[in-house]
C-alpha cells in the first residue's frame, strides 16, 4: 500500500509542476504588483524594494530561483507582511483550516449519510422526496446566505452560541462548522441515496431478505457497504475543498484561518504567498484523492491496489 | 395436508402502461420429499410466482392476491416478523446467478453461518463448526481454507454450493431453488443436480425447482407444473407429462428441443472447398500475474467453405477467445491465421476493416450487442454504409429492408429501438447485421443460449438457412451438445485452452476418443 501511494505521489509531481508554474506566470502577468498601495511610493523606495525581492530580475531569472528555493522546501518570504515567511504564515493558518474542516466533514457525513439512508428505504415516497428536497436546498444555499442566517438564529435571537471567534468562547466551533459542511451533506446525501438505491436493487439484498434479516440488519450489514462506495470516492476531493473553500466561513466567523490568508494575498499580489497557498492546496488534494482510493480499494474486496 | 398448499395465486404488475398480469390463478401443493419442477419460458412468471411467495416482490408495483398456506400459516398475509421467522429459517431459497446472489463484500463463512445465528442464536464457534461440516456435505473441499473467501475467489459452481450451503444450513423444511444450474457448466450442472436430489432424499425436504431447461426438470422433479404467459397449462407427474403432455404448449416445448441429428438437407453431398479458413499454432494470453494466463495454446484447425464447425467446452476453455482471434477482437500471440490463403495476422488497421467485410460475428448476448441508442434500421445499415455496399438512400432503404424480411422481421419494425424487441427478434437483428455486408464466415458465440427454446429452434433453422443458401461457412459456439449436434458438419472439443478432440459430429458423439468429451456427454442429460 506504501508503495502504491508512493507510486501515486510520484505520478504527481508533473501535475503540481505545471499547477505551480501556470500559476507563478499567471499573478505575475496581473496588473499592478506587491507594493502598490493607495499611497504610491517614492520611485527610490519602490526601486529599492524590488531590488530587495529580486522582483526587477526577468521573470524566468525570478521563475529559475523561485522553482530552485522551493526544492529546497522555501517557499519565500511573504511580501506583504515583511517579517514574516510565507512557510511560517501557512503553519499558523493550516491547523485552523485543517480543524474547521474536519468538523465540517464529521457533520456532513453524519447527516448526509442518515439522509441519503432515509431517502433510499422508500425512493420516491415522502421519506425521500422530504430530506432530499432539504438537500438540494442545501447545495442551493450559499455558504455567505447560510452563516448569517444561523448567526441570526442562534446567535441572536436564541443567544445559545457566539456568533463569531475560534477558540475563544465554548462552542464557538460549532455555527462555522455547520456552515462549511452543510453543502457537503447534501452532497453527500445525495451520494448515498444513489449509492444505496442501486445497492438494495442488487440480487444479494433479495438473499438477505430470504435468509429472514430484517430491515436495519440488511442495511447495516449487507447494503451499507457497497452503497457508501460512490461516497467514499467523493471523500478525498470534497475535504480538499472543504479546506480550500473555507474562506466564506472564516471571513464570515472571524476565524485566522488559511483561506483569509489565500484571498488576501491575492488582493495584494502577494506572489510568493498565492503559489505557497496553491501549491500546499493543491498538494492536500492530490494526497486526498489518493487516500480516497486506497480506503475505496480497502473495503472493496473485488479491487486490487494497481501502481 | 401438504406442507405448501398454493391456490389461486394471482400476481399483476401495476405499470405506467397500465396493469400487467404476470401470474394468473396458479394452484399447487408441494410435500415432503418430492420435487415440484416449475418450467416454462423466460416470462412465464415462474420467478414472480416463487418470490410471491417469499413477499420478495416489491409491493407495489406487484399486488398479490390469492393463498400460500405452509405448515398452516399463510405466507401471503402473516405479519412481516412472523414471515421473517419463516423465511431462511423454515424455507430456503438458491437463486439462479450465485455471483450477484451471494454478498461481493462479505466473506463466505459469514455469509453461510448468518441465518444460523439470527435464527438460533448459534454461538458463533459451534455455527463455524456446523458451516465447515455444511461445506463438505455441498462437496467443497477444503472448507476451512474456504470460509474466509470472497465469492469473487470462487469458480462459479463453488459459489452454487456455497448459496446451497447457505439454504440449507438451517435445515429448512421448504427448499426452493430458482434456475439453480442455468448459469453452470454441463459438467458442474450435472454434479449440483446430484448434490440436490441427494441431500434432498437425505434431509426429507420438499423441494420447488424452477427451470427453462426441460431436461433439467425431467431429471430432477417428480411432478411438474408448465406455465405460459402466468397461465398454468398443464400439471402432473413428471414421467407422464414428458411421454404424454395433453397441452400443446407442452408439445411444443418439447417438440422445440434440438434433437438427432443435422437434418439431411443441410449436409453437403460434394466434398467442400477445403482450407478456406485455416488457423495453425495459435496460442492467445492475456497479461496476469505472477505468470501471463495462457487462454489458448498451440490450436491447430482449417474449415472448409460452407462448412459449419462446433466448438464445444466450458467456461474458460478458450473458445470466445479463439473465436475473437478470429476477426483480430484479440490479438495472437503466436501462429497464423488465414482467410482463402491470405494471412489475417499481419493486416494493417485499413486492409484488417476490408477484411472484415467477410467475417462477421454473432455475439451470445442479444441484450448487451445492440447498440440501444440505434434504431434496427441504424444497426443494420451500419455495416452496409462501412462496406460501400450501398451508395444511395434508396438501394439502402431496400437493403436492409429486404435483409429484415429474410430474416424474419417485419419491415414496420424498422424504426424502433433495440429494447423494444424480444430476445429472439433481437437475435434476428444481430443476424441481419452479421450478414448485411455477405460474408463468407460467420463467427457465432453461443448465439442462441439466451433464449427459449421454441426461440431457439427457430434461430438455429435460420442459421442453417443462411448458411447453406449462401454457402457460409460458421464456427458455431455452444456448450450445448444436442445444439452443435443439430448444427455442425465437425465437432472441436476445446479443454483448457486446447483441442483436445476433433471429428464429424456423429462420429465424434457416438464414439468419442478423449476421456474428456466422454465426460462431457456423461454430463449430458437428454
Amino acid at each position: 500500500m506504501l508503495k502504491f501511494f508512493a507510486a501515486r505521489l510520484f505520478q504527481a509531481i508533473p501535475v503540481l509542476f505545471v499547477v505551480i508554474t501556470a500559476t507563478f506566470f499567471l499573478v505575475h502577468s496581473a496588473p499592478g504588483g506587491p507594493f502598490d498601495a493607495e499611497k504610491t511610493l517614492p520611485a527610490e523606495v519602490l526601486d529599492n524594494l524590488n531590488a530587495r525581492y529580486n522582483l526587477d530580475d526577468p521573470l524566468y531569472k525570478q521563475y529559475l530561483s523561485y522553482m530552485g528555493n522551493l526544492v529546497q522546501g522555501d517557499f519565500g518570504p511573504s511580501f506583504r507582511y515583511s517579517n514574516r515567511s510565507v512557510t511560517e504564515m501557512i503553519l499558523t493558518g493550516l491547523p485552523i483550516t485543517f480543524e474547521l474542516a474536519l468538523y465540517a466533514m464529521l457533520i456532513a457525513l453524519i447527516i448526509g449519510v442518515s439522509a441519503g439512508i432515509v431517502a433510499s428505504i422508500k425512493p420516491n415516497t415522502a421519506q425521500d422526496y422530504i430530506p432530499m428536497s432539504l438537500a438540494m436546498a442545501g447545495i442551493c444555499m450559499p455558504s455567505f446566505l447560510m452563516g448569517p442566517l444561523l448567526v441570526l438564529i442562534f446567535g441572536i435571537s436564541l443567544d445559545w452560541l457566539p456568533v463569531s471567534g475560534w477558540g475563544y468562547a465554548p462552542g464557538d466551533k460549532i455555527l462555522p462548522a455547520i456552515t462549511l459542511g452543510t453543502g457537503y451533506a447534501a452532497y453527500i446525501a445525495r451520494l448515498t441515496r444513489g449509492g444505496m438505491i442501486e445497492v438494495l436493487g442488487q440480487d444479494y439484498i433479495r438473499t438477505a431478505k430470504a435468509k429472514g434479516l430484517p430491515t436495519p440488519t440488511i442495511i447495516y450489514r449487507h447494503a451499507l457497504r457497497g452503497g457508501l462506495a460512490p461516497v467514499l470516492a467523493f471523500l478525498g476531493p470534497a475535504f480538499a475543498g472543504l479546506l480550500a473553500g473555507s474562506f466564506v466561513v472564516e471571513t464570515i466567523f472571524q476565524i485566522p484561518g488559511l483561506g483569509r490568508f489565500y484571498v488576501q494575498a491575492a488582493f495584494n499580489r502577494d506572489y510568493t504567498m498565492i503559489l505557497g497557498t496553491t501549491i500546499l492546496l493543491s498538494t492536500l488534494i492530490v494526497v486526498f484523492n489518493i487516500l480516497s482510493d486506497i480506503l475505496t480499494v480497502w473495503l472493496n474486496p473485488r479491487l486490487t491496489l494497481k501502481d | 395436508m401438504s406442507l405448501l398448499d398454493v391456490s389461486a395465486l394471482n400476481i399483476d404488475f401495476n405499470t405506467r402502461e397500465g396493469v400487467i398480469n404476470a401470474v394468473n390463478s396458479v394452484s399447487f401443493t408441494v410435500d415432503r420429499g418430492e420435487t415440484l419442477g416449475i418450467v416454462g419460458e423466460s416470462g412465464s412468471g415462474k420467478t414472480v410466482c416463487c418470490n410471491a411467495l417469499m413477499r420478495l416482490l416489491p409491493t407495489p408495483p406487484a399486488a398479490i392476491k390469492g393463498r400460500a398456506v405452509f405448515d398452516g400459516v399463510d405466507l401471503l398475509t402473516s405479519s412481516e416478523s412472523r414471515l421473517r421467522s419463516i423465511r431462511g429459517r423454515r424455507i430456503g431459497m438458491i437463486f439462479q446467478d450465485p455471483m450477484t446472489a451471494l454478498n461481493p463484500f462479505m466473506r463466505i463463512g459469514q455469509q453461510i453461518m448468518e441465518p444460523l445465528q439470527l435464527h438460533y442464536k448459534t454461538p458463533k464457534e459451534l455455527a463455524r463448526k456446523k458451516t465447515l461440516a455444511i461445506l463438505q456435505e455441498v462437496g467443497i473441499d477444503k472448507p476451512e481454507q474456504r470460509l474466509d473467501c470472497y465469492a469473487h475467489e470462487l469458480s462459479g459452481g463453488m459459489r452454487q454450493r456455497v448459496m446451497i450451503a447457505m439454504a440449507l444450513i438451517t435445515e429448512p423444511d421448504l427448499l426452493i431453488a430458482d434456475e439453480p444450474t442455468t448459469a453452470l457448466d454441463v459438467t458442474t450442472q450435472a454434479q449440483i443436480l446430484a448434490l440436490l436430489n441427494e441431500l434432498q432424499q437425505r434431509r426429507n425436504i420438499a423441494m420447488i425447482f424452477i427451470s427453462h431447461d426441460l431436461h433439467v426438470i425431467k431429471k430432477i422433479a417428480t411432478r411438474v407444473l408448465v406455465l405460459q404467459k402466468g397461465c398454468m397449462v398443464e400439471q402432473g407427474r413428471c414421467a407422464q407429462v414428458f411421454a404424454a403432455p395433453q397441452h400443446d404448449y407442452t408439445k411444443s416445448l418439447l417438440d422445440a428441443i434440438p434433437k438427432g441429428k443435422k437434418p439431411t438437407r443441410y449436409r453437403h453431398e460434394q466434398p467442400l472447398a477445403p482450407n478456406f479458413l485455416s488457423i495453425t499454432n495459435a496460442s492467445i494470453s492475456f497479461p496476469a500475474k505472477p505468470t501471463p494466463n495462457l487462454a489458448v495454446k498451440d490450436v491447430s484447425l482449417s474449415i472448409a467453405r460452407g462448412e459449419i464447425l462446433g466448438l464445444v467446452g466450458e467456461s474458460g476453455c478458450g473458445k470466445t477467445s479463439l473465436a475473437q482471434s478470429l476477426v483480430r477482437l484479440v490479438d495472437l500471440e503466436q501462429g497464423e491465421i488465414k482467410l482463402k490463403n491470405k494471412s489475417l495476422t499481419s493486416l494493417n488497421e485499413k486492409q484488417l476493416r476490408l477484411a472484415r467485410k467477410d467475417m462477421q460475428m454473432i455475439f451470445q448476448d442479444p441484450f448487451a450487442s445492440l447498440n440501444p441508442r440505434m434504431s434496427i434500421f441504424e444497426i443494420i445499415a451500419e455495416p452496409l454504409k462501412l462496406h460501400g455496399l450501398a451508395t444511395t438512400k434508396r438501394s439502402l432503404n431496400e437493403k436492409v429492408l429486404a435483409l429484415m424480411c429474410e430474416v424474419g422481421l417485419e419491415a414496420n419494425w424498422a424504426h424502433q429501438y433495440p429494447h423494444q424487441f424480444s430476445g429472439g427478434q433481437r437475435q434476428r437483428v444481430a443476424i441481419a447485421r452479421a450478414i448485411a455486408v455477405e460474408p463468407q464466415l460467420i463467427i457465432a458465440d453461443e448465439p442462441v443460449s439466451a433464449l427459449d427454446v421454441t426461440i431457439q429452434a427457430q434461430i438455429l433453422k435460420l442459421l442453417l438457412d443462411l448458411c447453406w443458401q449462401y454457402s457460409i461457412s460458421m464456427i458455431f459456439i455452444s456448450h450445448d451438445l444436442a445444439v452443435v449436434r443439430y448444427v455442425a458438419d465437425r465437432i472441436a472439443v476445446m479443454q483448457k485452452g486446447q483441442i483436445v478432440e476433433l471429428g464429424n459430429t456423429e462420429a465424434l458423439l457416438t464414439n468419442p476418443q478423449h476421456s474428456y468429451t466422454k465426460t462431457l456427454l456423461a454430463a449430458r442429460l437428454s
